[in-house]
């Protein structure tokens, strides 16, 4: 009895280590290398890249990827692909111009921003759980048709209402309040401030994926009979998802609204609806990671294909041919996008460097 | 019918008054107080008409569509992009010829082998892969859309009407009556006559074809049950190979009356693949009645809506498809 029990010396160590630490979270500690590299690299890209890249690229990305979040939450953690996103996305930049402050005086209502923002945000979630509560009576692809149907009657009612929403021309000149004195449209600025919102719509949505709300509607998606029979309201499931896809959609809209300073029925028109699908796909539905990798590949080949294909001799309005080119292929052969093949390449390395699995793979 | 009658009385009497308000609306003369309330009758039936011929045009589109659908269950979104193909095919065969019934034809069958490759290509490597087949039909739609923008331009093409079908013709239909006393009857352009005429009888045609011959015997079967077809030693993939051609050519043809109709312009695949979608949405997936009830109903919704309220015409579909859904998801006569 006298010897000292060991296990009771490494607990104590192991408590030591831990008391030593306190002054960083556990979950920081867990964070793999690259994701410091990454954040490192974002947080100071305003001292290499020139305003246009901040803005165009990284300030647009991030807003796209935040829609395509929301369409990859719908997707991959309810298996709900909804096309109805760039429409809640809009009514929340709408709403924004409307409550807020515009070009369009006889319309815009002149709020302030601590109570016009969280209206619109409130507006475009309600917004959404109509969408949704549509369209969980339906499954797989009726949910894409409906939905797709529902985005094109936006396009048309926004196009067609002049007394809210000005009709064709939309609203020009909405932009961002003065907070503490800085122009938020000025780069660095609108940088940091959509990297804090994409950051902060990651986080919050790979948090909710591991609550207990985020589970279930896996469960749901997985087998929703066996979830009923469990006592889970599967609809209530399906539809709170909706609503809260709606919010970081809403919150990307308002984002949109003040980058491009307008807001009109072409933004949220069918190719844009289309697109953020082919973001999502792009990037890979399963990991909420996806989106924003393929928000960065659409906004980079955007932006720069019209170069490329001048230099191949070829006309600098067929980028839409290299995206759809680049789409198809995709899903051809990579249903998972994106990350997926990455997955696919690794888990083939990995293979490779290993001498026991390699025997066994030869046969 | 008679079960209908003697379950439900009260209904069948709204149902049998407002049958007769419209056959009046349609068959009399407005009373001057009437017309100072709703506007001219000559603006209703017009309205009307056009609403009818417009369905007749969802309806040729939509029957594919909803063929398709019905038969293979995959959703092909590049629809819309066959529907637009077909009609710059037929604008150029009827620009080279003159011939307007011949560019029916050819649109037919260039439009049924495009249909026939992406059977082959793509749907047949993932069957029941249903997200999957959407995605691609997606991307097919983007690549066509861009290559037809890429030759076409973003003009917009009309296709004549051939000279036996040009200009009004006269129903005998009253539109109004002139101070004098003397009756005006309606005129309304013959080849959308012609055209309403075609589908009903293309209509009628593929219901026969469904129901009365082998093929069609084949087709039903494959629809309630296709692993039991397959097991009971039909080739079903030729089943699937020919009702993808057809589908696809109809909507091929339909392009080239849609482009009688209005216009071929870049963008209208969109328009067409929604008007089919919320077609069948209403109408109930898979059902020929149920794409020829959906498309009346859209087309007039869509012609009356733009007349009397123009603001809200999209909304007024949409409203239609919303109401569908709620209480009855699977569509008005889908199963």
């Amino acid at each position: 009895m006298a010897a000292v029990d060991p296990t009771s010396v490494e607990g104590g160590r192991r408590a030591a280590r831990t008391g030593q630490a306190s002054d960083v979270p556990a979950w920081l500690q867990g964070l793999p290398v690259s994701w410091w590299v990454v954040g490192v690299i974002l947080l100071f890209m305003p001292v290499v890249a020139n305003d246009f890249i901040l803005f165009q690229i990284f300030g647009w990305g991030f807003i796209l990827g935040m829609i395509a979040l929301s369409l990859m939450f719908l997707g991959g953690y309810g298996g709900m692909v909804s096309l109805a996103q760039m429409s809640i996305a809009a009514l929340a930049g709408y709403m924004i111009a409307i409550l807020g402050s515009s070009g369009v005086q006889t319309i815009s209502l002149n709020w302030p921003w601590w109570l016009a923002i969280p209206v619109a945000i409130f507006i475009a979630a309600a917004f959404a759980t109509m969408i949704g509560a549509l369209a969980v009576r339906t499954e797989g692809i009726y949910t894409i048709m409906i939905t797709l149907a529902i985005a094109a009657a936006f396009f048309y009612f926004t196009r067609q209402n002049y007394t809210i929403f000005n009709g064709y021309t939309g609203f020009a000149n909405v932009v961002p309040p003065d907070l503490f004195g800085i122009n938020w449209r000025q780069s660095v600025p609108f940088y940091y401030l959509s990297l804090a919102c994409a950051v902060i719509a990651y986080c919050v949505v790979v948090y909710v994926s591991r609550s207990p709300f985020g589970l279930a509607l896996q469960g749901v998606r997985d087998n929703p009979r066996r979830m009923a029979a469990l006592g889970f309201n599967v609809f209530a499931h399906r539809v709170f998802a909706y609503t809260f896809a709606g919010a970081i959609a809403a919150v990307a809209g308002i984002l949109m609204a003040w980058q491009n300073a307008q807001i009109s029925p072409g933004t949220a028109g069918l190719p844009a609806v289309i697109d953020i699908l082919v973001i999502a796909v792009v990037g890979g539905m399963k990991r909420p990671i996806g989106p924003f990798i393929g928000a960065l590949i659409y906004v980079v080949l955007r932006t720069f294909a019209p170069d490329i294909l001048l230099t191949l001799g070829l006309s600098g309005d067929r980028f839409k041919l290299l995206i759809g080119l680049g789409f198809l292929a995709i899903v051809y052969w990579s249903p998972d996008g994106v990350l997926g093949l990455w997955e696919h390449w690794r888990a083939r390395r990995a293979k490779a460097g290993d001498p026991l699995t390699r025997g066994g793979d030869a046969q | 019918m008679n079960g209908f009658v003697q379950r439900n009385p009260i209904w069948t009497v709204i149902i049998a008054v407002l049958v007769a308000a419209f056959v009046w609306a349609v068959v009399a003369p407005w009373p001057p107080g009437m017309e100072a309330v709703v506007g001219r009758k000559q603006i209703f039936l017009n309205a009307l008409f056009n609403g009818i011929t417009l369905g007749a045009l969802y309806f040729l589109v939509a029957s594919g569509f909803t063929l398709i659908f019905g038969l293979m269950k995959n959703v092909n979104l590049a629809h819309g992009s066959l529907y637009l193909l077909g009609g710059y095919i037929g604008y150029e065969f009827a620009e080279a010829t003159g011939s307007w019934l011949g560019a029916f034809v050819v649109s037919f069958v260039i439009v049924a082998l495009l249909g026939i490759v992406l059977q082959y290509v793509v749907f047949r490597r993932m069957e029941g892969e249903d997200l999957r087949q959407t995605l691609v039909t997606i991307g097919i739609s983007i690549v066509l859309a861009d290559l037809m923008l890429w030759r076409w331009g973003s003009h917009s093409y009309q296709i004549l009407s051939p000279d036996f079908l040009s200009g009004p013709t006269t129903l005998p239909l009253i539109a109004g009556v002139r101070g004098d006393g003397e009756i005006v009857y309606l005129r309304f352009p013959a080849v959308r006559i012609a055209i309403l005429v075609a589908s009903i009888v293309l209509g009628a045609l593929m219901w026969l074809a469904l129901n009365r011959t082998r093929i069609g015997m084949l087709i039903r079967a494959g629809v309630d049950d296709r692993d039991m077809l397959a097991a009971s030693g039909v080739r079903i993939q030729y089943v699937f190979v020919l009702v993808f051609a057809f589908g696809a050519g109809l909507a091929g043809m339909a392009g080239i009356v849609g482009g009688t109709f209005q216009s071929v312009a870049a963008g209208e695949d969109m328009r067409f693949l929604l008007a089919s979608l919320v077609v069948v949405i209403v109408g109930g997936m898979g059902s020929i009645f149920g794409a020829a009830l959906g498309a009346l109903l859209i087309g007039l919704a869509e012609q009356l809506g733009s007349v009397y309220a123009p603001t809200y015409s999209v909304v007024l579909t949409f409203l239609i498809m919303a109401l569908v859904l709620a209480f009855r998801p699977q569509g008005l006569l889908g199963r």
